[in-house]
């Protein structure tokens, strides 16, 4: 495996005092599409959330580019070049559609132009218009995910983008995922449908009370399937 | 026809010029109280205090420092705008996790503070600051002083000014954005701390400003925020929480029914605001141009 463009280690995380993070350690490699597998409470967008520093508390080591951003706030962390994308989506109903791709500021040199993004997601370009709160949740995800193309990070945190979307919609999201990972982004996903991160992903993390417990490459999935079977209870 | 309704039009245009006077101060502080309440959550009861602050500030700049009206018309808001950002990074910023109730008690306490500090320098009878723009035109109906037809320019200009900010602007939807999710809003790699402590000072510098607007018109008391604040908030009430052209709209709109009120029933003229802010309670209780959270 190359060198890691993410390095997280040993990083434990606090809500007040609900312990939620114990030990969690993985890598991903640049470029890489990675997924972080695992049942609802398992620690998956608490991750995510640490990765980001939302996370009211947290210790460990979580390098990015060799850059340690433990005790970096979230705005500087973003600035590092990573985007996150949550899992309720985080669409600004008082913003239009417009004013919501805007608004993350570009970070560094070299991300998506505005017909870059409509090309991936042309209904977009339709409701420029609308006011983030009359989207509907597939168009929704799709804004949630076009904005942070723009910033110019290298590494998207994208958590659950598949979540109670219709079957075309998610067959979608993921060719953008796709797309975006012959661009040459790296692309952290969380994610409960494994099926879809099959279709997506080179590596999945599966994730049990706070801490990595396995790593599938995806072209041993298939080999793994009734292990799997056991982890996510499905 | 003015003769019809029983009033003469000297009578009625002086009260409407009084009114829209009133409604540009009302606009300009209820215009600072909206932005700080809109973005922050915080009920800005020291809102008067920073009024009476900017009016005494351009006092202060004259004499003890020359600079003429104009110029305080620019430093005092700056000044008094600082001082809102000392307050909030020392004081208002460790009150966001809590219930409002504390912001609210905080900002009032400050203000008594501050107008004892100022009552106990500089007495309560009022210190008097020379009209820069004397003189005034006749407009055939009425006469119109310079300087009041300045005031209401300068505060129609600089809401506009505001709301085109909040309502037009990139940074603006950054603040509109913050309301609802600070935390992601950070996490696309904004200062939201930085951003929220300077929108307080902004709000001050509102404040300020229409004390420096004041200044030539009303003697120069510690008290004169305490009473008109009582108004302004009324104004907010009736406008709604954090509507910014509601803001502006109810604030020179109330103003002018203040004036026609003095013509046409001066009994009611100190409560009509108040009758309103009841009427709009009832029937919209998110105020006229709100929405309701």
């Amino acid at each position: 495996m190359p060198e890691a463009q993410l390095a997280v280690r040993e990083v434990h995380g606090w809500y007040g005092e609900s312990h939620v993070l114990h030990g969690m350690s993985f890598e991903v490699a640049a470029g890489e599409v990675v997924t972080l597998l695992g049942r609802n409470g398992a620690g998956k967008t608490s991750t995510m959330r640490a990765i980001m520093g939302m996370l009211p508390q947290r210790t460990g080591s979580i390098a990015f580019e060799g850059r340690e951003l433990i005790g970096l706030s979230s705005n500087r962390i973003a600035r590092a070049g990573i985007a996150y994308c949550p899992e309720e989506r985080g669409i600004f109903a008082s913003l239009n559609v417009r004013e919501n791709l805007m608004l993350p500021p570009v970070v560094k040199p070299g991300g998506f132009g505005i017909e870059q993004i409509y090309a991936l997601f042309p209904n977009l370009r339709e409701r420029s218009t609308s006011q983030g709160a009359q989207l509907s949740g597939g168009e929704q995800q799709m804004l949630a995910i076009a904005r942070i193309l723009r910033t110019g990070a290298k590494l998207l945190l994208l958590d659950e983008p598949t979540e109670g979307l219709a079957p075309v919609i998610v067959q979608h999201i993921g060719e953008a995922i796709r797309t975006l990972r012959r661009q040459g982004f790296t692309i952290l996903l969380v994610e409960q449908n494994f099926r879809f991160a099959a279709t997506v992903a080179d590596r999945h993390y599966v994730v049990e009370y706070g801490r990595v417990i396995d790593m599938i490459p995806n072209s041993a999935l298939p080999t793994y399937r009734e292990k799997l079977q056991s982890y996510l209870g499905v | 026809m003015f003769e019809l309704i029983g009033v003469s039009p000297q009578a009625l245009f002086g009260q409407l010029l009084l009114g829209l006077i009133n409604g540009a101060f009302y606009a300009l502080l209820s215009l600072g109280l909206a932005v700080i309440f809109g973005m922050m959550n915080v009920i800005n009861f020291t809102h008067g205090a920073q009024y009476m602050m900017g009016a005494f500030c351009a006092w202060m700049l004259l004499n003890y420092a020359g600079v003429p009206y104009w110029g305080a018309l620019v430093l005092a808001p700056i000044v008094v705008g600082s001082t809102g950002v000392l307050i909030e990074r020392l004081f208002i910023s460790r009150l966001y996790h809590l219930d409002h109730l504390y912001g609210l008690l905080l900002t009032f306490g400050l203000a008594l503070v501050i107008e004892g500090v100022f009552r106990s320098q500089y007495g309560i009878s009022g210190l008097p600051y020379g009209n820069p723009l004397p003189g005034g035109t006749n407009l055939g109906f009425m006469f119109l002083p310079w300087y009041r037809g300045w005031v209401v320019v300068v505060s129609l200009a600089v809401c506009l000014a505001t709301w085109f900010l909040i309502e037009k602007t990139r940074l603006g939807s950054y603040l509109r954005a913050a309301t609802e999710r600070p935390d992601l809003v950070q996490a696309f790699g904004i200062n939201v701390p930085r951003m929220i402590t300077l929108t307080y000072g902004f709000g001050v510098g509102l404040a300020a400003l229409a004390g420096v607007l004041a200044a030539p018109i009303y003697a120069i008391k510690p008290d004169i925020g305490a009473n008109l604040i009582i108004v302004v908030f009324a104004v907010v009430v009736i406008g709604g929480m954090g509507s910014i052209m509601g803001s502006i709209l109810t604030g020179f709109g109330l103003g002018i029914l203040e004036g026609l009120t003095k013509v046409f029933y001066p009994e009611a003229s100190n409560t009509v605001i108040f009758v309103v802010m009841a009427i709009v309670l009832m029937l919209r209780p998110q105020g006229l141009f709100g929405t309701p959270r």
